[in-house]
């Protein structure tokens, strides 16, 4: 395939890959340490979020160091494990039947410690990985557990995540009368709404991990109705954001159901994170300090991450803008790392006269004028970008002539492009799947709209060419042998013409292909399905010729780099990973999310991928480190849709809430919000000069929203600095025109060259 | 199952298995459960049931559908390595019923017969091949989110105010306000800005197929043409013969209208008839060989005997109102043919077919009017030559380059003369009709004559002769019977006429606009070359009128009576006179006449077909007033 044109990419990507691997592997263990040192409020942004990765990157196949770490945990306490599990058995037991005197003289004379049982009395403050006999008791009771759980447990991979489970979880072991939450909850909930307006929306903040862990706590320790009754009480009052997760935690109410439950293993390992301003938080220590409440005290220490910067409370607006993901707002921290979102130099291409000469075949009179366009582009891109990445951040594949020529292509068709704006809106095109009864579930244009790919539910993926020119095989090996290699039409004499049709059909999947994308040359088709393997198609030859396996979940999305070569994928297994064609192993993995990874998109400059995720969060990752360098949040509902302004400076999100995001990458801040869909958004992309962004949804319209517009505002140094932004809602303002289709959702929109809006979607009657 | 779910969140939160459905399910498969166990069971089922929908809905949202399949669930169900539910991947809903006695519910699910499945002969059909369709959605961002039917859906990329107008246009033409229809028309007549909305407007006149049980709206729709075709700034184009079409529809079909022999569908097709001469004579070389076209389906209803009656009428209409060289070439040689079949209506006396009878007598009277325009012409072109010749010939030649100085990039007359002489020729064969076109000699006016008068006996005499009696509108009628009758002369220096002027008549036969009475001809072409307006022709008629005067300055019947020719004059001469003339003022004069004690046999005989002047003519009059109030 390619491999043989990048013969030296290959070790200093890949070797990169694996050192910063192992370095990852380290850092799980560094932030172990960390977090069981940790007494203050504050923690390393780092360490932390490596520690919340360790479920994950323990998932990798490739990871033999990964795959150590519980296991070297585990040794030391699994002789006395047997013995020691009987006796917490029947410890519990008396427990149970209130018999607290037996209890203490077992004890006594097993010489078990104090906190065996109670995990952690009043006075721990760390996160209950303190002793080792904890730590045995808990990993043993996993060990036992894994018996006869392994049997339901999905895969190894989730069986390896037992222990983790365990260890949070042990964290909720009893810690004071079950009777009193809900006396401190509302105790604190009295107090915040007592205080001063200004801090009330702040402090309201708490309400909502409070809640929860509360109620996790109480499951744990077996007080389900106490629970159930705690839960009627108070689920009321959180933010309705949280529904779907609300909704998912009212069906929890026993213990055994903790385990393997992704979602609260998503809010078990991660910390809740909080903004708040320094004021509040001093008014919110006072009162539990005062009120001697340690209760909560102790939960806001454990499992919140509060993020205290100086200056004026926010405003109920600014919170409720950012906040919604399953894990809180991003730590300011997070979005600081310097972003290059500049473009690459173009490269500059010369014109062979020859070239010309058939150009002016085609379109008369052209070339004489388009000779001093083409200068004026080449001296403008020899500026670099102040903000672009050095040229050789990330190796590229070197232009073929056919890239060169598509190039050349490209740049003339540009030169008709039609300036668009509020008053010259695009025309619509919609491309509608007929009788799509196999269910399509993914479409792909290429950037010079002569093909369109759809990716459908019974495995198949379709590909059809919208130009009259019909799709061809290239002849079988055989016949390519008889033809003369030496004459000038080489490249049409290896076409098959008896296997010219309109569309062919891709078979090899054995699961709903959610994602398609075609390489940039048009060579190269990659589909991403359920049954956990990206495959890579020709469009030569119409056959699969890699199958990259690695996600063993469901795959959601892929993408191309917009250089090609390179790919990212995203899915199930929470896991975003970098791929080369020319590599059946990932290069980067992406590690962070808490939940699935719904979307995948390459910046234009190849440097940086962005995923979104069910987490409610946005991450942008760094393709040259793995470092995920920003984390945006504000959606209230599972991401679906990404698109990078042409310019790569901003980014558009869509979620099921209908809502549109928009967002500067550079400062790391939310600098716009879209209302005006009723339903989930499967698409969004800017025009090539991202005057309108285009959205295409559920609900059966494509809109036009004026993104001129919308990036028009200074950014203040302030808002910079704090990330505290303040949205004013100008949606119907921007919104320049929703357009109808016949029942039809759109879940594919692409600009032409010319700025022709192309839609496509399954007619559904 | 996660639609149950989901609507039983608001009550109960969640759906949930019972204890004893539990138990009763333990009991099915041999297990005895006690209540804390199947309590257990039931919590943990319920637990699992909202876990595996939980994570199926994923699923779904992927696969960017609204709806949960049985299928997202097995998914869903297969990551967690449980087995996957088999049996319910239908896509048809299954019908859940309950048992009446006792709490049971069951999806019902029927034994099917595998034999008779797989040996029967209705194979299902496999789907369609999926395919991609694109089409134009919005242009230029211009789109609205009304529901697409309420107009044609290309109107939507008109500019909204060309949109209002044609809606409202639309709106008061057929609507029920007559003075708001008369605005409308009027306005049509007269815009300059409405050339991008003449597709639509044609396309709502081609409406008349669907309306055709309603004479009103057929009507309203006829003065829509009339409007456009009037509109001097409107191009038609090969829309011309679309609206042709849609008229001759009017003229031709046996309307559900007339099947009520009340509705009065005959005036339409006398308006509509009306109407198809003036778009031809005006816009008739828009399209070559629209004339033969014409001549040709009208020729066709004619010879066809199964057509009814009334379409019969509307051909003899259509043709009288094309001129009488239409007449000439296509009713005369084919009358011999018809008259039988016409006759025998007419000669049964049962009671059954008096409607049909009834409507005979209206072909009948069509005919007349039709045959004896065309002798007078004939005579009239024939003593032209003689006397006025040089004065018409100046007045064609006239009249043909101002028609060409009219209507810029048309086809020029030579063009038409040759293509339209093959036509003809290719029509003929192909519609192989009984009637001799190829070998068409023109008959001459004496043997003409008197092969009509053994049709039409007395009657035709008595158009004749009372006709000049009337001499206030046409004066020149007796002057030309006189010629051809009485002084059979005429028909001896006929020949040398016709001799004389070989081109001209060729002319006249082919060109359409030279076609009709070329009494007519000269000065209506003059005219039109300015506009085509109602009042000028009407004037060049008389002016015409006044010509013709001097060149048959004597009748030969002196008037019998003075006062109802004035009236005749009043409605015929000014109202219809751009009509077909000579029919009209006919029957207006009848009317008067039929209370003299003159009782002729032939003249009772036809009186069903003079019974019909008095009220159409009052109501037609009364619209066409209502419209055109500025003459």
């Amino acid at each position: 395939m390619r491999c043989h044109d990048f013969p030296k990419l290959e070790l200093p990507v890949f070797s990169s890959a694996h050192a910063h691997f192992i370095c990852k592997m380290a850092a799980v263990q560094g932030g172990l340490v960390d977090a069981v040192e940790e007494k203050t409020i504050k923690s390393e942004p780092v360490a932390d979020a490596t520690a919340n990765n360790s479920a994950n990157d323990a998932r990798a196949p490739s990871s033999s160091p990964g795959s150590g770490v519980s296991p070297g945990v585990n040794k030391p306490a699994a002789g006395a494990a047997e013995d020691q599990q009987t006796l917490l058995a029947v410890l519990q037991f008396l427990r149970k039947n209130n018999l607290s005197e037996s209890v203490e003289i077992l004890r006594r004379e097993a010489g078990l410690p104090e906190d065996s049982l109670d995990q952690k009395g009043g006075d721990s403050t760390g996160t209950g990985l303190g002793g080792p006999e904890a730590d045995g008791r808990t990993d043993a009771g996993s060990l036992l557990s894994r018996v006869t759980v392994s049997s339901s447990a999905p895969s190894k991979a989730v069986a390896e995540d037992q222990p983790d489970v365990n260890v949070v979880l042990s964290a909720y072991s009893q810690q004071g009368d079950p009777a009193l939450y809900e006396v401190y909850y509302s105790g604190l909930k009295k107090f915040i709404e007592t205080v001063l307006d200004c801090h009330r929306a702040e402090l309201s903040q708490v309400f909502y991990p409070l809640f929860v862990h509360m109620y996790l706590e109480l499951v744990y320790n077996n007080h389900e109705n106490k629970a159930k009754a705690f839960f009627e009480k108070f689920s009321g009052d959180q933010e309705c954001y949280y529904q779907d997760d609300l909704r998912v935690l009212c069906s929890l109410t026993k213990k055994e159901h903790m385990r393997g439950n992704e979602t609260l293993l998503d809010f078990r390992t991660s910390k809740f994170v909080l903004r708040i301003s320094r004021d509040s938080y001093q008014l919110l220590k006072r009162h539990l300090q005062e009120r001697q409440n340690n209760q909560i005290w102790n939960i806001i220490q454990e499992h919140l991450y509060i993020d205290i910067f100086d200056g004026m409370p926010r405003s109920k607006g600014q919170i409720d803008a950012m906040s919604g993901s399953l894990a809180g707002e991003a730590k300011r921290e997070a979005n600081k790392a310097k972003v290059y979102y500049g473009l690459l130099k173009e490269p500059e291409i010369e014109l062979p006269l020859d070239d010309e000469d058939e150009e002016a075949e085609n379109e008369e009179g052209k070339p004489k004028k388009k000779k001093p366009k083409k200068d004026n582009m080449g001296s403008k891109s020899k500026k670099q970008d102040p903000n672009a990445p050095s040229q050789t951040r990330i190796p590229l594949p070197e232009l073929k002539d056919s890239d060169k020529l598509d190039k050349i292509m490209n740049m003339k068709e540009a030169t008709k492009r039609i300036r668009l704006g509020p008053d010259n809106l695009p025309s619509i095109c919609f491309y509608s799947f007929l009788n799509a009864y196999q269910g399509l579930t993914a479409v792909d244009l290429t950037d010079d709209s002569s093909l369109i790919a759809g990716g459908f539910a019974d495995s198949t993926v379709r590909v059809w060419s919208v130009t009259p020119k019909k799709l061809r095989k290239v002849k079988s090996a055989a016949d390519l042998n008889m033809i003369d290699k030496e004459s000038d039409d080489v490249l049409e004499r290896i076409m098959d013409e008896k296997t010219a049709s309109e569309s062919k059909i891709l078979y090899g999947h054995s699961g709903p292909v959610y994602g398609i994308s075609f390489s940039p040359d048009r060579n190269y088709l990659l589909s991403s399905s359920e049954d956990g393997t990206i495959r890579l198609w020709s469009l030569q030859t119409f056959t699969c010729l890699v199958g990259y396996k690695g996600h063993n979940y469901p795959v959601w999305d892929t993408q191309f780099s917009p250089h090609g070569y390179y790919f990212v994928s995203g899915g199930h297994d929470r896991v975003a990973r970098l791929w080369a064609t020319d590599h059946y192993q990932p290069l980067r993995m992406f590690s962070g999310h808490l939940a699935d990874i719904t979307c995948t998109r390459f910046h234009p400059n190849s440097n940086y991928v962005v995923t979104g995720s069910s987490d409610r969060t946005i991450r942008l990752w760094d393709v040259l480190n793995g470092n995920c360098v920003r984390i945006f949040t504000g959606h209230k509902g599972p991401i679906h849709a990404l698109a990078f302004s042409p310019n790569g400076k901003f980014l558009a999100s869509g979620a099921t809430d209908g809502r549109v995001l928009l967002w500067d990458i550079g400062h790391g801040l939310m600098v716009g919000e879209l209302k005006g869909h009723t339903d989930t958004i499967y698409s969004l992309r800017f025009s090539r000069d991202s005057e309108i962004l285009a959205s295409g949804s559920m609900d059966n319209t494509v809109r036009l929203w004026d993104a001129t517009k919308a990036f028009d505002l200074e950014t203040d140094d302030f808002t910079a600095a704090t990330g505290h932004i303040h949205l004013q809602d100008n949606s119907q303002e921007l919104l320049l025109g929703s357009y109808m289709t016949k029942s039809t959702p759109v879940i594919h929109l692409h600009f032409t060259r010319r700025n022709l809006l192309l839609a496509a979607g399954g007619y559904n009657p | 199952m996660h639609t149950s779910l989901m609507a039983d969140r608001e009550e109960r939160r969640f759906a949930e298995v019972s204890r004893e459905s539990i138990k009763l399910m333990a009991e099915s498969a041999g297990v005895e459960l006690g209540d804390d166990v199947a309590g257990l069971l039931a919590e943990d089922v319920c637990y699992r049931l909202r876990e595996a929908t939980q994570s199926s809905s994923q699923f779904m949202r992927h696969a960017k559908r609204r709806k949960l399949t049985v299928e997202d669930f097995n998914r869903a169900l297969r990551w967690s390595n449980v087995e996957a539910i088999c049996g319910y991947g239908a896509q048809d809903a299954l019908p859940f019923r309950s048992v009446k006695d006792g709490e049971l519910y069951f999806v019902e699910d029927r034994e099917i017969n595998l034999v008779e499945l797989a040996l029967a002969t209705n194979i299902p059909k496999g789907c369609a091949e999926t395919m991609v369709r694109v089409n134009v959605s919005y242009l230029d961002g211009k789109g609205n989110l009304e529901p697409q039917g309420t107009v044609p859906s290309a109107v939507q990329s008109l500019s909204d105010d060309l949109l209002k107008y044609y809606q409202q246009i639309t709106r008061a033409i057929l609507g029920e306000d007559p003075h708001l229809m008369k605005v409308a028309l009027l306005d049509l007549q007269s815009n300059s800005k409405i050339a991008a909305l003449l597709p639509y407007f044609v396309y709502v006149i081609s409406g008349v197929k669907s309306v055709s049980h309603d004479l009103e709206q057929l009507n309203r729709l006829l003065h829509m043409v009339k409007s456009l075709v009037q509109n001097p700034y409107l191009y038609l184009g090969s829309y011309v013969r679309s609206l042709v079409s849609s008229v001759m529809y009017c003229i031709l079909e046996p309307l559900a209208a007339s099947i009520n022999p009340l509705n009065d569908h005959w005036t339409l097709r006398d308006y509509a008839a009306l109407l198809l001469s003036h778009i031809f004579w005006t816009h008739g070389d828009l399209v070559s060989g629209l004339y033969h076209q014409i001549l040709l389906s009208l020729q066709k209803v004619l010879s066809d005997p199964v057509r009814p009656l009334c379409s019969h009428y509307g051909a003899v209409v259509g043709l009288h109102a094309l001129g009488w060289k239409a007449v000439e070439r296509v009713l005369f040689p084919h009358l011999p043919a018809y008259w039988a079949n016409l006759q025998a209506v007419l000669d049964d006396y049962s009671v059954s077919n008096a409607q049909v009878k009834a409507d005979g007598h209206k072909v009948y009277g069509a005919i007349l009017v039709a045959v004896e325009r065309l002798l007078k012409m004939k005579a009239l072109s024939l003593s032209q030559p003689v006397e006025g010749g040089s004065s018409a010939q100046v007045g064609s030649t006239m009249g043909s380059t101002g028609y060409r100085v009219s209507s810029p990039g048309l086809s020029p007359p030579p063009e038409p003369l040759t293509e339209a002489a093959l036509g003809i020729a290719s029509h003929l064969q192909a519609g192989g009709s009984g009637c001799p076109w190829e070998e068409w000699t023109p008959v001459p006016l004496p043997a003409m004559y008197s092969e009509l008068y053994s049709f039409f006996g007395d009657s035709l005499a008595v158009r004749f002769s009372t006709g000049p009696g009337k001499g206030n509108y046409a004066p020149c009628n007796p002057s030309q019977v006189s010629n051809s009758r009485k002084e059979p002369s005429g028909a001896t220096s006929n020949p040398d006429t016709t001799r004389k002027m070989p081109q001209l008549t060729a002319n006249l036969n082919i060109s359409p606009r030279q076609d009709g009475s070329p009494r007519m001809d000269p000065s209506v072409a003059r005219a039109s070359s300015v506009q085509r307006s109602r009042s000028s022709s009407s004037r060049s008629g008389q002016r015409s009128t006044g010509l013709s005067r001097d060149v048959f300055p004597k009748a030969r019947f002196t008037p019998p009576q003075t006062g109802p020719p004035v009236f005749s004059f009043l409605i015929g001469g000014r109202q219809m006179g751009r009509r077909c003339q000579g029919r009209r003022p006919f029957q207006t004069t009848f009317a008067p006449s039929a209370s003299l004690p003159i009782p002729p046999r032939a003249y009772t005989h036809k009186l069903p077909v003079i019974g019909r002047v008095g009220k159409p003519v009052r109501r037609w009059t009364c619209s066409h007033y209502s419209l055109h109030l500025p003459l």
